[in-house]
C-alpha cells in the first residue's frame, strides 16, 4: 500500500516474500538431493505431491473467500509449506498421508486464520503432528533405511508402487529411523554394540549424517542472504547441545551429542521449520529464547516420550508459546529510556 | 522426591487439565480475551484450586471415611469448593478491588469450574496421600494458569487476523485450542502415570 507519506527512515529491503520464499525453496535442494541419494525417490515424490495438494488446497480456499488466487499464490508460501511436509515424511509413506498431511496445514493451520502472516502455527509442522498422531504406524515404519537402498536402490516404479500401494509392492526398503534405534536399544545395550548395526554405517549415523549436513549448508545458504535470524538456529542448536552436553555424556546410557546434531531432523528443523517468520517470535531475544525452547523440548521428547523424532512437537510447543514471548522481549524503542513490556505495555 | 517431580510433570504437561483431560474448559475460552485478566484468573484459580484439593482431602479422610460416608464425595466436595471460592472472593475483593472487578462473574464462577472437582475427585480415585494431594492441586493449577496465559496471549493477536467471519470469536479459538492440543499430544509417554 503506497498511500500513506512514509517519514524516515527510508530504508529498502530488496526482498519481497515471493523472493524469501522462492529462496527457501532453492535452498532446500541441497538436503533434498542428499535424501535421494540415501534414501531414494520416495521424498522427491513427496514433495511434489504435497506441492500439488498445498497449491491446490489454497487455491480453493481463497476462490471460496472470492480472494485474488493468483496474487495470494504467487507468493510462493503454499509451495514452501508443501515442499517442507514433503521432506518431513517418511520418504514411502503412502500417498494419502501426504494428501492429508498437505491439506490440513493449508487450510486449517494457515487459511482459517486468513492465510499467510496470520497463522500462529507453522502450518507444515502442524500437518505433519496430525498425521504423526492419527497414523503412528505409517508414519513411523515407513523410514526408508539406507543400507538396504545402497545395494539395492529402488527403481521410480518401486517407490511408486510403495507409495501408492500398487499390489505386489516390493516389502523389505522400510524401518524405523537410527534415533528411534538408539533410544530404545540403549537402556540394554552399549554404544558399539548399537552403532554397529548395518543401519548406522561406519560414520555416525548412515546417510543421516550427510542429509543433515547438506540441510546445514542451505541453513547457512539463507543465514548468508539474511533470509532467517541467526537467533533462532542457534538458540535450537544450543537447547538441544546443552541437555545433550550435561546429561548425554556416556553414550551408554543416552543418545550422545553426535546423534542428537546429526540423526533425525535436527538441522532441517533448526533452519528451515524453526525459523519460518510468521509463527515463531518476532523480537530478536525472543528469538532466540524461541529456539531455545524449540532445542529444549526436542531433547526431552526425544529421550523421554514416546515419539521417535520431536522438532514438529517442540516447534508447535513454542509456537504457542511465542505471543506470550513477544509480550516480555518488546526491544527498547528509540527515544525511550526504557522498553515497554508486559501486559500493560500496549501496542 | 522424584515422585513428586512426576507428579508435577504429569499434570503441567502430560496430563495437562485442560488440552490433554478437557476439563476447566469454560474459563479457557471464556476469560482468555485479555492477557491480564487472563493472568488474574490464574491466580485466583491456582488458590483456589491448591486450596480446594487439600480441605477436600482432609473432607474424606477424616470426615467422609471413618463415618462410611464415601457416597456423599461429590456433593460434599461441591461445598468445600464452594466455601473456598467464597473465601477467595473476600480476599481479592479487600486486596485488589480492580481485579475484583475485571474478574466479576468468573471469580464465583471457579465454584463451578470442573477442573476443581475433577481433582479433588481425582486426589481420592488415584488415592493420593495428603503431599501428593496438594501437588496435584497444585500441579493442575499450574498447568491451567500455564495454557490460559499462553492462549491468551496468542488470542490478543488472533484479534487483528483476518479470519473468516464464520469463525471469528469463540471458533477460531476453539480450533487454537485443538492445535495446542496436538502439540501437547507430544508429551505422550513422558510419565508413565
Amino acid at each position: 500500500m503506497g498511500l500513506l507519506t512514509r517519514s524516515s527512515p527510508h530504508t529498502k529491503q530488496n526482498q519481497s516474500t515471493s523472493s524469501i520464499m522462492r529462496w527457501v525453496i532453492l535452498l532446500c535442494i541441497p538436503g533434498l538431493i542428499a535424501q535421494t541419494y540415501f534414501f531414494g525417490w520416495g521424498n522427491l515424490h513427496n514433495v511434489l505431491l504435497c506441492s500439488i495438494t498445498a497449491v491446490l488446497s489454497e487455491a480453493a480456499i481463497l476462490a471460496l473467500r472470492k480472494r485474488r488466487i493468483g496474487f495470494y499464490l504467487s507468493d510462493y508460501s503454499a509451495l514452501l509449506t508443501g515442499v517442507l511436509l514433503g521432506i518431513a515424511l517418511p520418504p514411502l509413506a503412502p500417498w494419502w498421508i501426504s494428501v492429508i498431511a498437505a491439506s490440513f496445514s493449508i487450510i486449517f493451520v494457515k487459511q482459517l486464520y486468513g492465510g499467510l502472516g496470520y497463522n500462529p502455527f507453522n502450518p507444515a509442522m502442524a500437518g505433519y503432528a496430525l498425521v504423526l498422531i492419527s497414523f503412528p504406524l505409517a508414519m513411523t515404519s515407513n523410514w526408508a533405511s539406507p543400507t538396504t537402498l545402497q545395494e539395492n536402490f529402488p527403481s521410480v516404479q518401486q517407490t511408486l508402487a510403495s507409495i501408492w500401494e500398487i499390489e505386489n509392492a516390493p516389502d523389505g526398503y522400510s524401518g524405523a529411523t537410527p534415533l528411534d534405534v538408539y533410544k530404545h536399544e540403549v537402556k540394554a545395550s552399549t554404544y558399539e554394540a548399537i552403532t554397529s548395526q548395518d543401519i548406522f554405517g561406519s560414520g555416525i549415523v548412515l546417510g543421516w549424517e550427510w542429509v543433515n549436513v547438506a540441510f546445514l549448508l542451505g541453513g547457512l545458504g539463507l543465514l548468508a542472504l539474511r533470509i532467517i535470524p541467526w537467533q533462532t538456529p542457534a538458540g535450537v542448536l544450543l537447547g538441544l547441545a546443552l541437555p545433550a552436553i550435561l546429561f548425554s555424556s556416556n553414550p551408554d546410557q543416552a543418545v550422545p551429542l553426535s546423534i542428537h546434531l546429526l540423526a533425525g531432523a535436527t538441522m532441517f528443523g533448526a533452519f528451515f521449520i524453526a525459523t519460518d517468520p510468521v509463527s515463531s517470535s518476532t523480537t530478536p531475544r525472543g528469538r532466540f529464547i524461541f529456539g531455545l525452547g524449540v532445542g529444549l523440548f526436542t531433547y526431552i521428547i526425544r529421550t523421554w516420550g514416546s515419539y521417535p523424532d520431536a522438532i514438529a512437537f517442540a516447534v508447535l510447543l513454542m509456537n504457542f508459546a511465542a505471543p506470550l514471548i513477544d509480550v516480555y522481549t518488546q526491544p527498547r524503542t528509540f527515544g525511550h529510556n526504557k522498553a515497554k513490556r508486559g501486559p500493560k505495555a500496549k501496542v | 522426591m522424584t515422585e513428586y517431580l512426576l507428579i508435577l510433570v504429569s499434570t503441567i504437561l502430560v496430563n495437562n487439565f485442560v488440552l490433554v483431560q478437557f476439563l476447566g474448559l469454560c474459563p479457557f475460552m471464556g476469560v482468555s480475551n485479555k492477557l491480564e485478566t487472563a493472568m488474574g484468573m490464574s491466580f485466583a484459580t491456582t488458590f483456589v484450586l491448591t486450596l480446594s484439593s487439600v480441605c477436600a482431602y482432609l473432607v474424606y479422610t477424616y470426615l467422609l471415611e471413618p463415618f462410611d460416608l464415601a457416597y456423599l464425595q461429590t456433593i460434599s466436595f461441591i461445598l468445600v469448593i464452594a466455601v473456598v471460592v467464597q473465601f477467595t472472593e473476600l480476599v481479592v475483593r479487600k486486596t485488589s478491588p480492580l481485579l475484583y472487578r475485571v474478574l466479576g462473574i468468573f471469580l464465583p464462577l471457579i465454584t463451578t469450574n470442573c477442573a476443581v472437582l475433577g481433582v479433588a475427585l481425582l486426589n481420592i480415585k488415584k488415592q493420593n496421600g495428603f503431599v501428593e494431594s496438594i501437588l496435584y492441586g497444585f500441579g493442575a493449577a499450574i498447568g491451567f494458569s500455564l495454557v490460559m496465559i499462553l492462549f491468551s496471549a496468542m488470542r490478543e493477536r488472533l484479534a487483528f487476523a483476518d479470519i473468516p467471519n464464520a469463525f471469528k470469536g469463540s471458533a477460531i479459538g476453539m480450533i487454537t485450542a485443538g492445535l495446542m492440543s496436538l502439540a501437547f499430544m507430544g508429551f505422550t509417554g513422558l510419565v508413565a502415570f
